[in-house]
């Protein structure tokens, strides 16, 4: 019973993923690590929801510190990766280029065999009916809306939020704008009226 | 039987990612997520310890954990120690900003700490190896339990995306309201300045006998 207890927890732990959304401040620069086992399959994602040019840099390394993946200025990427070591694995974004523009970057870090999934969730082992096989099929379809619900969801974001800074810049130029003309007319004025004065006191 | 479960979900604190802080830093995540959605968050944080050169457990270390909903009230702020798992139920849809600091009072930043972090939210919270346990549910009813969860967590995700497409219409149209409000409010400035410049030069031209 134990040992069933265990089998069936260790299934569910094998397979995980952590989504994390975070500020990344200007030339700032962020890792996270994770511990993997040997020929584990990873599926790392980022997008980067606002700042900037919506780009960051990220590097993935391997225990040895092997560069897995490199690349600047991407706005969004997924990257596959089997682990070929045991050890800890990195991952770390990086705004160091961008001095003022601070960024908000999702990613979502699975790893684990995706199929584990479909093992077992109770104890005890025994053949799938097939029913509970349709169970599974529907899950697996739903977990991928889920994931295109979710990219929806940030490219939606990424417009949300520049709708609304373009709102608040059209507002703030609207009463700029206003005090240049305001400022620009009266100025206009007043110099005009120091020519006519100078050529008075002149001749 | 419970004691094998506590170890287990101590276990996947253990397994899961982590990343530095150094002891006065304060690390926020954002949770963009339904109303009525459930988050869970395991954390378990380690102190460096220079003499061994690696991170240890130091139990005397207090997290706070807060947590702000999208009007920036906070739903959550407590102090657990070390290691600890929170949970909270959002109730207005948005986002969420769940913020982890130490409890310490270090001068500068201290020494550095390691803090293990799980953030799941939706039906990804749910602990189903427990459930099944608990309301004694057999193979194909837990399934079809993690299915409707599933579904659930879908339509409200929907309903969410209703109420943002909502959201960032209004924007639109508050933005399109205001380039032209502004550009007719632009003509009546340019107007109203010009015509005070010619008054104003009239008078000025006709007391230096000009015209």
């Amino acid at each position: 019973m134990l040992k069933f207890v265990i089998f069936t927890s260790v299934l569910a732990i094998s397979t995980s993923a952590i989504e994390l959304t975070f500020e990344l401040p200007d030339n700032a620069n962020q890792c996270f690590y994770e511990d993997l086992k040997k020929d584990v399959d990873s599926v790392f994602e980022f997008q980067v929801v606002t700042g900037g040019h919506y780009d960051v840099d990220l590097i993935i390394e391997d225990p040895n510190g092997k560069v897995l993946y490199k690349d600047t200025k991407k706005q969004y990427d997924s990257i596959n990766f089997k682990a070929e070591l045991d050890g800890t694995y990195k991952a770390c974004f990086s705004n160091e280029f961008s001095t003022f523009s601070h960024k908000i970057v999702y990613m979502d870090w699975q790893f684990g065999d995706r199929n584990a999934l479909h093992a077992a969730v109770t104890q005890g082992a025994h053949a799938m009916s097939q029913l509970e096989n349709y169970a599974v099929s529907i899950g697996d379809k739903l977990r991928t809306i889920d994931d295109y619900q979710t990219h929806h969801r940030l490219r939606e974001a990424t417009g949300r939020k520049r709708a609304e800074e373009l709102n608040e810049r059209v507002m703030i130029w609207s009463l700029g704008q206003s005090a240049v003309v305001v400022f620009i007319g009266i100025g206009q004025v007043f110099l005009l009226k120091s020519f006519f004065n100078d050529k008075r006191t002149r001749y | 039987m419970r004691a094998v479960f506590a170890l287990l979900s101590l276990a996947t604190v253990v397994n899961s990612l982590y990343f530095h802080i150094a002891e006065t830093e304060k690390k926020c995540f954002i949770e963009e997520i339904p109303d009525e959605t459930m988050v869970t968050g395991n954390y378990k944080v380690q102190l460096y310890d220079p003499n061994t050169k690696g991170y240890g457990d130091y139990p005397n270390i207090g997290m706070h954990v807060e947590v702000k909903d999208p009007e920036d009230k906070v739903i959550l702020s407590k102090l657990y120690t070390a290691e600890g798992r929170f949970t909270f139920t959002s109730n207005t849809p948005g986002e969420h900003v769940i913020c982890i600091y130490s409890n310490s009072t270090a001068w500068f930043n201290g020494a550095q700490l390691r803090v293990h972090l799980d953030i799941q939210a939706g039906d990804h919270a749910q602990d189903y190896a427990q459930i099944a346990q608990k309301d004694k549910l057999n193979e194909l009813q837990l399934r079809i339990r993690q299915l409707l969860d599933q579904v659930d967590q879908i339509t409200k995700e929907q309903n969410y995306q209703r109420y943002r497409e909502e959201r960032f219409r209004q924007t639109s149209e508050s933005t399109n309201s205001r380039v032209f409000y502004w550009s007719i409010a632009q003509i009546v400035v340019l107007a109203i300045t010009g015509a005070w410049q010619m008054r104003h030069l009239r008078g000025f031209f006709e007391a230096k006998k000009l015209v």
